[in-house]
């Protein structure tokens, strides 16, 4: 006899049949069916948030730390639209998830509905895919190819609208969890073509002045010791995105730092005179390239990617190769040894004189290029450092968007994947805490650091509640400067400082008595010589949520910045100087 | 240059809709588009019109397939390819002689005329796109009242078919 179920259970079945063990969400009027199927079992758990868009980003910081696909749980009309910005955040960042939402009953769809959202139609820009399950017998194999598709191929958030009556706890079927999902409709690539991967190699060796260049595809893929093996291999330098650090080890020589707008010297003006680019994994987004026309005027570009559409949007790839990042960067170490391809040693020698040359002018870990702290005055940058001090460089770091964003990600030197969590493409603020959530839950005894700004931290603030009911001990390091500090930068190199709604004179709230109103450790930290020793405090409570105010100089820029307009190695490097 | 978009899509709910708003979002322009089902009934054949250069279309091609629901993509305007376009007009035929006038040129483009009043000829053309734009202007003067195109069908020359 076949277990008779109905809608919901079979939703929550098949996700305990997905391998999901825990689900982010929220409940509501269309949801209900299934939260009571939920609430009638033990095998998958469920965490409830205060707002839905804090879900979708708990799923996501949990996805992006273990690789696993996150899973949340909305209602219908406001539940689905909260979690809207969420779902756009993951699809900017290949970020693997299934998102299921209630829905208004079938009879009701088109009518106006209380709380009734057309969530497919809304969704339907910023998902991989959606689905609309319109009979009870479709749910397991809609939810197991949502699954499939989530986490194959170039990952993505995946909707699965569900009417409530498709769950209707009276109407139940037999339960049949499919075995192995295809569609002639997809078939994602794995490898790349072979004849391709020969040149490139070629390419390689034959190279003068190489820089390999690699983004999130590393980390998606969990290429990172694949990538490592052939740059040491090669003797290349690596640079990472945003997206993609601690794809490379930050601490090892051949690294050159992060590229683009807020890259380092030595990376953008590598990039600019290379003569051969390998970009692995990244898609050369406006963040990186500056001006199109200007990018990288000598080089050759070899570019992998499982996602066709990445290869030659922006910038002409010479060799473009098709495949997993994994998949392919294996295939090229067995073709490097069959063709027993040696790089170029002297010219490498003279490449890595001129990058060293660069490094020691100008680069941001040679030497301080900024203003020493001291007293009253705690520049973000030290903040930082001495976060990577106390954590041993071995936290788990979320951030939210903005100045203190780019200062965690030029200072915090990542030596492993999926330990910086970031909202990279679409730029969300509010990410850092509810995503520092996600990956605590998955890691409970690691350190998870939330770097954070008093801005940021402001549009999901509410989740100190979350952390309470689930006992995560996340570390929240706020760098309040009392502005929006990136905003306020561009103004001041803009907008002849002109502070159009940057700032929030007297308005900020305590947060220490905030943090202990939610039952949290406070701790405001005002002088630079109580900065580490407040810092090692904070982590040794172990079990605890702690709320570090840190004031931090209000007037500092991130440097190194693109020049707006210029190529890759067009720099400002402090307020007065530029390359 | 214009390019004529071939796709074999999933005959789903919805399937439309991501092919559509897909030029919306990523700035391109549909000039014509027709769908329909095929001869297999869970598959349609969608056809859209756009412009744009080689890169522009490559990247559309990519885009396209790139959706779940899309099973084959292919611009046949890269090789040798058949289109048509059906158009009904409705035309103003006062007269004899502008009757006459209006039945010669619709033989001329091996049109049919397709009903009849006593101040109106209704007139059925097919053929690529080029043609009925050229008979629009033939009669234009005489008066057209209605114009009704189908948008462009499209289909590969030789041995080469679009098939799952």
């Amino acid at each position: 006899m076949p277990t008779m179920m109905s809608g919901g259970e079979i939703v929550i079945r098949a996700l305990k049949d997905a391998g999901v063990e825990t689900v982010w969400g929220y409940p509501g009027g269309a949801a209900l069916h299934i939260y009571d199927a939920l609430f009638r079992q033990d095998d998958v758990h469920h965490l409830l948030v205060r707002h839905e868009q804090a879900a979708v980003h708990a799923a996501d910081g949990f996805s992006r730390s273990t690789g696993k696909v996150g899973t949340v749980l909305v209602t219908s009309g406001p539940g689905a639209t909260n979690a809207i910005t969420g779902i756009a955040t993951a699809y900017m960042d290949s970020v693997p998830m299934v998102v299921i939402s209630g829905q208004v009953a079938m009879s009701k769809i088109g009518q106006d509905a209380f709380q009734e959202t057309d969530m497919v139609g809304v969704s339907r820009p910023i998902v991989k895919h959606s689905f609309l399950v319109t009979r009870t017998e479709e749910i397991a194999e809609t939810i197991a190819k949502a699954y499939y598709i989530a986490s194959t191929g170039r990952p993505g958030p995946v909707v699965v609208d569900i009417p409530k009556d498709v769950t209707d706890p009276d109407y139940k079927i037999a339960y049949k969890w499919p075995a192995n999902i295809k569609m002639r409709s997809y078939q994602p690539t794995d490898k790349g073509h072979r004849g391709q991967i020969r040149r490139a190699v070629k390419t390689l060796v034959e190279a003068k002045r190489p820089v390999i260049y690699t983004g999130g595809g590393i980390i998606l893929d969990n290429a990172a010791e694949q990538l490592t093996q052939l740059a040491q291999k090669l003797n290349f330098p690596v640079t990472n995105t945003l997206m993609g650090l601690g794809g490379y080890p930050a601490t090892d020589t051949q690294y050159l730092g992060m590229l683009g707008m807020h890259g380092t010297y030595e990376a953008n003006t590598a990039m600019h005179h290379a003569d051969v680019i390998f970009a692995v994994g990244a898609r050369f987004d406006d963040r990186v390239t500056n001006d199109l026309e200007k990018f990288c005027p000598s080089a050759t570009i070899i570019h992998v990617d499982v996602d066709p559409t990445s290869i030659s949007k922006n910038i002409n790839a010479h060799i473009p190769i098709v495949g997993t990042c994994s998949a392919v960067l294996k295939e090229m170490s067995i073709i490097a040894d069959e063709l027993e391809a040696e790089p170029d040693k002297e010219a490498l020698a003279n490449w890595w004189a001129q990058i060293n040359q660069w490094r020691d002018d100008k680069g941001i870990y040679t030497a301080n290029r900024y203003a020493p702290s001291g007293g009253d005055l705690i520049k973000p940058q030290d903040v930082i450092k001495t976060l990577y001090q106390v954590t041993d460089g071995q936290a788990f770091v979320t951030s939210d968007v903005g100045q203190h964003q780019m200062f965690a990600a030029q200072y915090y030197l990542f030596d492993k994947p999926r330990r910086w969590i970031n909202s990279g493409g679409l730029g969300t603020m509010g990410f850092g805490l509810p995503a520092a959530m996600g990956v605590q839950l998955a890691f409970p005894d690691a350190p998870v650091a939330c770097v954070t700004g008093e801005g940021s931290i402001q549009m999901c603030i509410q989740e100190l509640s979350t952390c309470s009911q689930y006992k995560l001990p996340i570390k929240i390091i706020s760098l309040n400067n009392s502005a929006l500090g990136m905003v306020r930068q561009w103004q001041d190199m803009n907008y002849s400082s002109r502070y159009s709604q940057s700032l929030y004179e007297e308005s900020l709230p305590d947060f220490v008595a905030l943090a202990e109103a939610y039952g949290h450790v406070g701790m405001k930290v005002t002088r630079y010589e109580d900065l580490e020793a407040k810092m090692r405090e904070c982590f040794e409570l172990r079990d605890r949520v702690v709320f570090m105010d840190i004031c931090v100089d209000q007037a500092e820029h991130v440097y190194p910045m693109q020049v707006p307009g210029g190529s890759m190695r067009d720099l400002w490097l402090s307020k007065t100087e530029k390359t | 240059m214009k390019r004529i978009i071939s796709i074999l899509l999933e005959n789903e709910s919805g399937a439309l809709s991501r092919v559509v708003g897909l030029f919306a979002q990523r700035g391109y322009n549909i000039d014509t588009l027709t769908v329909a089902p095929t001869d297999d009934d869970t598959l349609s054949r969608l056809t859209l019109t756009t412009q744009g250069d080689d890169e522009m279309a490559e990247q559309m091609v990519k885009q396209l397939h790139k959706l779940i629901d899309t099973i084959k993509v292919v611009d046949l305007t890269v090789g040798a390819h058949i289109e048509r376009e059906l158009m009904l007009v409705k035309i103003k035929a006062v007269g004899n002689e502008v009757r006459n006038e209006l039945k010669s040129c619709v033989e001329i483009f091996r049109g049919h005329v397709i009903d009849v009043t006593s101040s109106t000829y209704t007139v059925q053309l097919a053929g690529d796109s080029d043609k009925l734009d050229a008979f629009i202007e033939a009669v234009r003067e005489i008066g057209v009242m209605e114009v009704v195109r189908s948008g462009v069908s499209g289909i590969s020359r030789g041995d080469k078919f679009l098939r799952v």
